[in-house]
């Protein structure tokens, strides 16, 4: 087997829970991790967290993105953190983008989502956040 | 297990049905992970049992659609499916976006499914070079049927053949006239033509040019490819095209010889590539030695030859008498 020239891409897993439609800022980061040499799995909308976390089983990701701009994020994201642990997903750490107040921000960094983007962080900032909580290859 | 070796941990807990197992080889193998290499040698004895179907054709025809339709009925039908999708990777930043799972819909709980996107990373010809290897994990799985959806890069789309044992050609309306269907390449691998999106006007002819085009050339080793018009979308002539497909599975069965001829043709295609990689890795370690790089001055100075240089690479490294041991 040839050795690889590089170190291997981070694989991330980009996935929009809930009933919003609004995609753009999931594509535009999937845009923006892809060209700084990732492999973004994209899911796309309306998944269910118990969707997400079987894609992110089998997609073997190092990192899960989820956006959401309906509201529901505090209903959803600590659905998929709380199935990832039933399924014993221990070492893919998950960030969140999307219209998210700043309280509940908190709260979700509180219950384990590593970073949480809002309107007006840089795709700069979102790559630099990415590849230093990825999980590192084995 | 008959043999007496144990198997490695990773192996048994793919055979246990681990699926974070299987996603963790599949991983390695994209990864060129040593680590991985006695575990494919253990699982090697226990893969030729899927049927692997390969999906082609150029971009935005339906492929994807097409194989959440199969996928679908196959488990209507009670058999398991993976799949694996490859999408391209970024020849200028190495990133890719793979976005296959959009249109595959399935019930996350059912085991009886798994998918799995792959990067090209670099490869041309519509499939990475790790995607046999992550067919062969999913076929020692268990999973009975495994469909393979390449990257739709159109006309040149054709390693396919070199994995899977029956090859779907997805095509639509209006992609051409009938001399298209004439030119080589993708349009001779074909074992099944599926004509997608049959709601759209213009299918039928695309059927009658792709059904000539079959009609006009003696069939290949015996087969005369289908030609199936269906429609993702609403489902019509999925039935009929897994039809096609399992017709040329049981035609490769009819003979027993014909199937395993077909296997040692793709098993002999595989086995050139590993040798060539291992050529091509000695090569690179014998000009990145400072002390050989008189093969390139020699190049680059056009004092020798690239031929002639690469003759007397491979007589050094390869020729018995001038064989040296390896650092």
């Amino acid at each position: 087997m040839p050795k690889a020239a590089t170190p291997p891409p981070i694989r991330v897993l980009i996935a929009k829970p809930g009933l919003d439609g609004h995609d753009r800022g999931a594509k535009v980061v999937a845009r923006a991790l892809r060209d700084a040499g990732m492999e973004v799995i994209y899911a796309g909308l309306r998944q269910t967290p118990e969707e997400i976390v079987e894609s992110a089983i089998e997609e073997d990701v190092d990192l899960i993105g989820l956006s959401c701009l309906s509201g529901a994020h505090m209903a959803l994201f600590p659905r998929v953190l709380k199935l990832l642990q039933a399924r014993k997903v221990r070492d893919v750490p998950v960030f969140a983008g999307g219209i998210i107040p700043d309280d509940d921000a908190k709260k979700l960094r509180r219950i384990g989502i590593k970073a949480v983007f809002g309107p007006g962080t840089t795709l700069e900032e979102i790559v630099r956040t990415a590849r230093g909580i990825a999980r590192r290859p084995a | 297990m008959t043999g007496g070796a144990r198997l490695p941990a990773a192996a048994r807990a793919l055979l246990s049905g681990d699926r974070r197992a299987l996603a963790r080889l599949m991983t390695q193998v994209e990864n060129h992970d040593p680590a991985v290499l006695p575990v494919l040698r253990a699982l090697y004895p226990k893969t030729g049992r899927a049927h692997v179907i390969g999906l082609a054709g150029p971009l935005g025809v339906g492929k994807s659609s097409v194989v959440n339709a199969l996928l679908a009925h196959l488990r209507k039908l009670g058999t398991t499916v993976a799949v694996v999708a490859v999408d391209p990777s970024s020849p200028f930043s190495g990133g890719s976006v793979l976005g296959d799972r959009i249109r595959l819909e399935r019930d996350p709980g059912d085991a009886g499914v798994f998918i799995r996107s792959m990067a090209s990373r670099g490869r041309a010809g519509g499939v990475s070079a790790a995607t046999r290897e992550v067919v062969r994990l999913l076929d020692a799985a268990g999973f009975s049927v495994i469909l393979v959806e390449t990257v739709g890069s159109g006309q040149v789309d054709i390693e396919i053949r070199d994995i899977a044992s029956t090859s779907v050609v997805v095509l639509v309306p209006h992609l051409g006239d009938e001399v298209q269907t004439l030119k080589a390449g993708l349009f001779e691998i074909a074992d099944v033509f599926c004509v997608n999106k049959a709601d759209l006007a213009g299918a039928d002819l695309a059927a009658r040019d792709l059904s000539e085009l079959v009609g006009l050339g003696a069939p290949r080793d015996g087969w005369r490819p289908a030609v199936v018009v269906a429609s993702a979308r609403d489902g019509t002539g999925i039935s009929e095209l897994w039809t096609a497909i399992a017709a040329h599975e049981k035609f490769l069965d009819a003979d027993p010889k014909r199937r395993a001829a077909a296997e040692r043709t793709r098993l002999a295609t595989e086995l050139v590539e590993l040798v060539r990689e291992r050529y091509t890795e000695s090569a690179r370690e014998e000009l990145s030695e400072a002390s050989r790089s008189h093969w390139l001055d020699d190049v680059a100075a056009r004092r020798t030859d690239p031929r002639t240089a690469a003759d007397g690479i491979f007589e050094r490294q390869h020729a018995p008498k001038a064989r040296r041991r390896r650092p």
